[in-house]
Parts: structure tokens; C-alpha cells; sequence
């Protein structure tokens, strides 16, 4: 079966979703994103955004030439520092209700019961950032907490701490939530398919806001499907083959 | 400048040195480790600049790490490093967790030869409050309340890189990762393994100068092909996905991490390695 025969994949809704957020009008505008390695559905999102005809420039950090950089990720940080990243995205081995995330581990410090990979560049980016966008696919009450055991970046800071912004939303594999920094709470803004608010308040650690009739998280579009299978499948097969191969039967280079 | 061997540059790195290793992205000498592990040594500090990868899972895997210091400790698309996650569980690492760019700035405070330099973020991060020698501050030139991060000067006793080429001068050619310049100037001994030597002076080329780290920083190198193997050199050759993932499989146990050892730091496939 051809992928234009297939349904709409999860991936790519989760895509969409996030091309939504990036796009959003209300949020400051996104002219330079950067985009880790930790997961290819939000350099898919990245890639639709370009794809779609929005001028937006793309650093990808894992990519040897795939981002202006000639000093490392020192210069990523530099740049950041000065305001000129717009927009990042982060994920965390636990994220709690006020956006608090752990990439250190659980059990007693430095991660003795899991030891997660370390914060990477979290404590800084999620200041520094104008907006950021929280992903993780696994939605389940061991990622999203009540309280994170450790915290590499804090979801929101005293009004002295100089910080230029904090996470727009958090992306799941059930369901968009929206952050409210002023509340330091969680509302969910949308649900995936076959979801529902009983059943996303049952896989969820924290206690959010929710809206009398949750919206369904809206499919992508046809145009933003062909967009997604065939330009943005060609920018990320080098990089993503397998994520290219499962989700678009993109066959593997030899 | 005279090459050394690989085994004359690990015999050259004490016992509980400070030893800074670049990410699987930009240059580290994986054969140095190797060499290392071959030598035995013992009570390194491991610094990540600013995360750690492959080397570091196989100097902790082999008792050769007291200490590691580093923003992430991963093996990319092959998943957690699995003897650095073991040996967090069984206590016999201490880590020093820290964030990317906390750890540049350190090591620019020390290129400049000033004992601090400050850092947005941070603050509230649980990082900074197991970190004595991170403070926090006011603004001194703010008039306003401001508080803010400064981080110390970290010199490495030992950097250890893995270049492209160097030049009959000793000069290193490392491309666009110029980050391993500053750890250059900020370490107290740069050892370099490198692909191949080529006549004439690296800096006499205005294309080639700006991605050289000039000899004045460079202790020793010695020449290892294929040195930063599996990981990425540049466009000399890719990351070996299918050779890291199969040490991740191994490395889940402690014997399985002996035999991938025995096999590919000890035996055969080393000297076939070295050999190509």
C-alpha cells in the first residue's frame, strides 16, 4: 500500500499540530528555530512550516551542514543568549502541571532510581527562548507528573530572574495542552483521536484545565499531507531514514 | 613538530587527570580513549564539552573514570549509555551535572584568563543547587535587582581531540568545530590524534587557516586513521550507526561490555581498525 492509500499516520498529526502552534499568530513570531536531535516529528513540523511557504530559517543541530554554525553549540548558546533563536523545542523524562521538566533521572540526585541523559542545554534554552514547545509522545503518569523529581529547567521564574519566555504548549501522543505562564497551569486545548478528556485525565500525573467540550485535535490537511510525504520526506530522509521508512515507507538507502 | 605514537600520548595522561572530551558531533578522539583503556588508567575526571558520548561509556565501562562532568551522557539514536548508567545506579561514578552552555563559559572564562564569567538562566534549575562553585549574583552594573549566574574558569588538565590533518609544524586542522579551539586555549595540554600529517603550514592557507588550531596550543598528536571511529569526522566519513548500536547491545552487561572490549580494544578488530 502506497502512503497516499494509508490513513493520516499519528506522526503526522502530531506534525501538524506542532506546525499549528509554531504558525500560531498570537505567540511572538518564529523567524530562526533550532531543532535537537530528540525527535524527528518536531523537525517534520519545522520542515512543513518552510515547506508551506513561510519564511522561517531552520538550524539543525545534529546535521554537520544543516546550520550556520561554525563554533559548536557554543554559538547556538550565543545566540539564544541574544534573543536571535525564536523558538526550541524540549522534552523531558518527566514533565509536571507547572511545566517543570527533568531530563536528570528519579530517585535520590543524581538519578540513582533512573538516571535520565542529563539536561543538555534545557537550563538555559527555556529562559532564553522567546517560546518554547514541550514534546513528548509517551503520555502516561510515569512522564507527566504532579511534581518532577528533579527540575533541569523551571517552567516559570520570580519576576527579578531575567527570562524572555517559557513553554507555549506541550505536545503529547494523546492531546495539546496550552501553558499559562501568569498561572503556572496546563488547560488542554485539544484531543487526539480515540481520546478523550476522561481518558487523558486518567494518563496524566498533574490536574489541568479543561474546556466543557473538548475540540479533537484536527487532522492535517491534503495539502499539508502531500507536503509532509513528499518535500518534507525528502529533507529528512538523510537524516531520519528510519522515521522515513516507518512512517512513509520511504525505502532505506542501501 | 614530530608525531608521537597512540601509545606514547596515553602513556602521557596521569592517573586522576582532568581529561576533556568533545561530543560525538565534533571531534573526539575515540582511539585515545581506546589507548587509554589499554594502558589502565585510572581516577579520571571526565569532562563533556559540552555532553558526552561514546569514549566516556567506554573509559567509565573500563574502571578508568572516578568523576564525570558533562550536560548529557548519550549514545545519540543508540539510546542511554549503558555502562555510565550502571555505574550511576551501583554509586561508582560521581556526576557533576551540568548545563551546555555552563560549561562554555567556563571554559571561555579560562581562555581568557579571568576567574568567572556570567550566564543567563539557570536559576532554579535543581543543577545550580548541586553546584557549590556555581553563584549567584546581582547585576553589578545594573541598578535594579537582576541576580545572576557566574560560573569559574575551568582549565582541563587534558584535551584530547581528534583532528583531520596536521601540518609538519604540528598546526591541527579541525574545519568548522572552532569550539575545539577555545578547549584548546582553555586546556592545559591538547593532545591530538589525527587522520594524516601533509607538508607545508596550514596557516600559510587563508581557506584553511581559520579552521586551524595553531601549535602554540597542541602538546603532542600522533597519527591514528580512522581515530574517531565510529563517530563522524567531518566529510572524511560518516557515524557508524550499526557498530554503535551493537556495543549498546553488548554493553547492557557487564560481561557483554568485556568481550565487545576484548574484541574491539584488545583484539582483532582493534589492530584491523588501526590497520585500514
Amino acid at each position: 500500500m502506497s502512503p497516499d492509500e494509508r490513513g493520516v499516520q499519528p506522526e503526522e498529526r502530531l506534525a501538524a499540530a506542532l506546525a499549528r502552534l509554531i504558525l500560531d499568530p498570537a505567540a511572538p513570531p518564529a523567524r530562526h528555530i533550532a531543532v535537537g536531535a530528540a525527535s524527528p516529528i518536531p523537525a517534520a513540523a519545522c520542515w512543513l512550516v518552510a515547506k508551506s511557504g513561510h519564511p522561517v530559517r531552520l538550524s539543525l543541530l545534529h546535521k554537520r551542514s544543516g546550520n550556520p554554525f561554525t563554533e559548536g553549540s557554543r554559538e547556538l548558546f550565543d545566540l539564544t543568549g541574544q534573543g536571535r533563536i525564536d523558538l526550541f523545542f524540549l522534552g523531558g523524562g518527566q514533565i509536571d502541571g507547572e511545566a517543570n521538566i527533568n531530563l536528570i533521572g528519579t530517585g535520590e540526585w543524581p538519578g540513582a532510581g533512573v538516571r535520565f541523559p542529563g539536561s543538555f542545554g534545557s537550563a538555559f534554552m527555556y529562559f532564553m527562548t522567546p517560546r518554547t514547545i514541550l514534546f513528548r509522545e509517551e503520555h502516561s503518569p510515569r512522564v507527566l507528573v504532579p511534581r518532577v523529581a528533579h527540575v533541569s529547567a523551571p517552567g516559570v521564574s520570580p519576576p527579578e530572574v531575567f527570562r524572555r519566555g517559557t513553554a507555549q504548549a506541550l505536545v503529547t501522543g494523546r492531546c495539546v495542552f496550552r501553558f499559562d505562564p501568569a498561572r503556572a497551569r496546563f488547560s488542554l486545548e485539544s484531543a487526539h483521536p480515540g481520546e478523550s478528556l476522561a481518558s487523558i485525565r486518567a494518563e496524566t500525573g498533574f490536574d489541568f484545565d479543561a474546556p466543557a467540550a473538548v475540540p479533537a485535535t484536527p487532522d492535517p490537511t491534503e495539502a499539508e499531507l502531500a507536503l509532509l510525504r513528499g518535500p518534507v520526506c525528502d529533507e529528512m530522509a538523510e537524516t531520519y531514514p528510519e522515521f522515513c521508512a516507518r512512517v512513509w515507507g520511504r525505502a532505506l538507502a542501501a | 613538530m614530530t608525531p608521537s605514537s597512540l601509545e606514547a600520548l596515553a602513556a602521557s595522561v596521569p592517573d586522576g587527570a582532568l581529561l576533556a572530551l568533545p561530543p560525538d558531533n565534533s571531534l573526539p578522539s575515540v582511539a585515545l580513549a581506546k589507548a587509554l583503556m589499554r594502558r589502565g588508567a585510572r581516577g579520571l575526571r571526565l569532562l563533556g564539552v559540552p555532553v558526552s558520548g561514546f569514549a566516556t561509556d567506554l573509559l567509565i565501562g573500563a574502571g578508568c573514570v572516578v568523576e564525570v562532568e558533562t550536560s548529557a551522557v548519550s549514545l545519540g539514536e543508540a539510546g542511554f549509555a549503558p555502562r555510565f548508567s550502571a555505574a550511576v545506579r551501583a554509586g561508582t561514578i560521581t556526576v557533576r551535572d551540568a548545563t551546555c552552555p555552563a560549561i562554555h563559559t567556563m571554559l571561555q572564562a579560562a581562555e581568557k584568563g579571568v576567574p568567572f564569567m556570567p550566564l543567563r538562566g539557570v536559576i532554579g534549575s535543581d543543577i545550580l543547587a548541586h553546584r557549590p562553585d556555581w553563584r549567584v549574583v546581582q547585576n553589578p552594573v545594573s541598578d535594579t535587582p537582576d541576580p545572576i549566574l557566574v560560573v569559574p574558569a575551568l582549565h582541563p588538565d587534558v584535551a584530547a581531540i581528534h583532528a583531520v590533518m596536521a601540518d609538519e609544524e604540528g598546526n591541527l586542522w579541525v574545519g568548522r568545530r572552532r569550539e575545539c579551539a577555545t578547549l584548546a586555549h582553555a586546556s592545559r595540554r591538547l593532545l591530538a590524534t589525527v587522520e594524516r600529517v601533509v607538508p607545508g603550514n596550514l596557516l600559510e592557507d587563508e581557506r584553511l587557516a581559520a579552521g586551524t588550531i595553531a601549535a602554540t596550543y597542541v602538546e603532542d598528536f600522533a597519527v591514528a586513521e580512522r581515530g574517531a571511529h565510529p563517530v563522524a569526522l567531518l566529510d572524511e566519513y560518516g557515524f557508524d550507526a550499526a557498530y554503535v548500536a551493537d556495543y549498546a547491545r553488548a554493553a547492557r552487561t557487564e560481561e557483554g561490555f568485556r568481550a565487545w572490549v576484548d574484541e574491539h580494544v584488545l583484539g582483532r578488530a582493534a589492530t584491523r581498525v588501526a590497520a585500514e
